[in-house]
């Protein structure tokens, strides 16, 4: 009995060290990376084909998840309101849940999907195939080549596209309640833009900077510490995904506390 | 002057170096041959850097007290894989140093020289706009080799420069590696598994074995050096002191 219980402590406790130790690196890691974004050399070439990667060509996925999101919202919470008299508050909630909470998480969890993904295995596959070696030898350092483009790239554009997600969102919603559920036009919009207050908006818009930082970091990192092989590649891919989703999630908590708590 | 001293490297139980010592003269082409899996590429890479020896110390002379960027800048690695990027067009690729760093320089005059530097491996200047995944096996080395001497740096190291390619294409890259050490004055190691390299390139020979340097000595001398181990390996006799199952 006390075997069993002490295995399972074990394992807690040694699962725990491991994020810990893990969450150690990936610090250093983002030392290192800020440290190489203020000294020269920089890469402008590689910081411009990063934006257009991670900004520009998320606008579809970003926008086709914030359109359904906000038009399911919309009818939640026109359906749970109804039970008790308070469907006319569709416009505020929308507005509110898709700017404070969804639109930041899913536009994270969006680019985490997308974006560490291919940053991890791209960079990964550089390992494995000595290209990151090559860099070295061609006096070129992976962190200031690789890393920094695109995290700058992700802190400069994911909160744009958490913009671009929360309009369209809140769009989504407008357009299912005057289509489908009969709000006014002009009401529902007013009373959306009424409702929101400017901390709403900064809050969505810090949440979309550090989730783009997690993503791009957590897609680096993996990358630079794959295994050997195309298994390694394989496993850097999805621990960089895993942990992205859950520091977005959990950074999502913290945030949300700092700015509605206090 | 390259100078190995008593150099160790284990990757987890495996000891791959244990004790290698050997002196690359300026200017002069060694060449490093041995048996496949002994240590001949990660005793380049622990020249470069790239990967930290447990023991030991390298010196590569007149590199003392400068910073890593300008240590590495002497440098040009073919590596045996080629390692070329692949997100990069061809002379993007070869005039890597060109278009960025210290060394930058206009684009079109980076080009021209990617585009003379792939000549000389026997490339095409058509070649230059393509992608390296859409290289043959045995261009891409040369690509590779193109990268490691565009900006004609003093130490090459190439890591198996003919493997894979046709024995006329060997030739003429034999002969370059020749050239650039004879007029270029540079100081060359090369990797090499094929006995008609060896002797077209090398002024030195040294052959790694169970991670020391079992024989080296000048090319001339390597068919009467009197060692079983170096004689079984030029010969390529499966009999002999060296085993064949490894
Ligand atoms: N990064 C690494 N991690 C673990 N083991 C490694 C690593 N690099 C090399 N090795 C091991 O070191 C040994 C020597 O490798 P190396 O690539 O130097 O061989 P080599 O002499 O170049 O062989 P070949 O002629 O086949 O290229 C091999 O057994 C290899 O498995
Ligand atoms: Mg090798």
């Amino acid at each position: 009995m006390t075997g069993v219980l002490t295995g399972i402590l074990g394992g807690i406790g040694a699962t725990v060290l491991g994020l810990l130790a893990m969450i150690g690196r990936v610090t250093i890691f983002l030392g290192q990376t800020l440290s190489h974004m203020v000294r020269p050399p920089f890469y402008p070439r590689e910081f411009g084909s990063a934006l257009l990667t991670i900004g520009w060509l998320s606008l579809p996925v970003v926008g086709l998840t914030a359109i359904f999101t906000g038009g399911a919202l919309a009818l939640q919470i026109y359906a749970g309101g109804s039970r008790f008299d308070a469907e006319a508050v569709v416009p505020q909630i929308v507005a509110i849940g898709m700017v404070r909470e969804l639109g930041p998480v899913l536009v994270g969890l969006m680019i985490a999907a997308r974006v560490t993904s291919s940053i991890a295995a791209e960079i990964a596959t550089m390992k494995v195939t000595e290209q990151i070696d090559a860099l070295v030898t061609l006096s070129t350092h992976p962190m200031k080549y690789l890393t920094v483009p695109r995290v700058l790239a992700a802190l400069i554009t994911v909160p744009v596209l958490v913009g671009v997600g929360d309009v369209i969102g809140i769009l989504g919603g407008y357009q299912v309640a005057t289509g489908q559920l009969g709000f006014n036009p002009a009401a529902y919009l007013k009373n959306t833009i009424d409702f929101l207050e400017p901390l709403d908006v900064i809050s969505s818009l810090v949440k979309g900077a550090v989730f783009g930082v997690i993503a791009a970091l957590m897609g680096c990192y993996s990358g630079m510490n794959s295994g050997r092989g195309a298994q390694g590649v394989g496993r850097a891919t999805k621990s960089a995904v895993e942990a992205a989703a859950v520091m977005i999630l959990a950074a999502n908590f913290l945030l949300t506390g700092v700015f509605f708590s206090l | 002057m390259i100078r190995f001293d008593d150099v160790h490297k284990s990757f987890g139980p495996k000891k791959v170096l244990r004790g290698m010592t050997l002196e690359v003269p300026k200017g002069e082409s060694m060449v490093i041959i041995g048996g496949s899996g002994t240590g001949k590429s990660v005793a380049l890479k622990c020249v470069l850097g790239l990967i930290r020896p447990d023991s030991g110390t390298i010196t590569v002379e007149g590199g003392e007290g400068r910073d890593r960027d300008a240590f590495l800048a002497r440098f040009g690695m073919l590596f045996q894989g080629g390692a070329l990027f692949d997100s990069l067009p061809v002379w993007q690729n070869v005039a890597f140093r060109l278009l960025r760093g210290s060394l930058k320089r206009p684009r079109d005059e980076a080009k021209a020289i990617a585009v003379e530097k792939l000549r000389r491996v026997g490339l095409k200047p058509d070649v230059a706009d393509l992608f390296p995944a859409e290289l043959s096996g045995g261009m891409q080395k040369r690509v590779g080799l193109a990268r490691a001497i565009c900006a004609d740096p003093e130490i090459i190291f190439f890591d198996e420069p003919t493997t894979g390619l046709d024995p006329i294409m060997a030739g003429v890259i034999n002969e370059l590696i020749r050239e650039i050490v004879t007029e270029m004055g540079a100081t060359a190691m090369t990797i090499t598994h094929d006995m008609t390299s060896v002797r077209a390139i090398a002024d030195r020979v040294a052959m790694l074995h169970d991670g020391v340097i079992q024989w080296t000595g000048p090319v001339g001398q390597m068919d009467t050096s009197g060692d079983p181990y170096l004689d079984q390996f030029i010969h390529g006799r499966a009999e002999g002191p060296i085993e064949a199952v490894r």
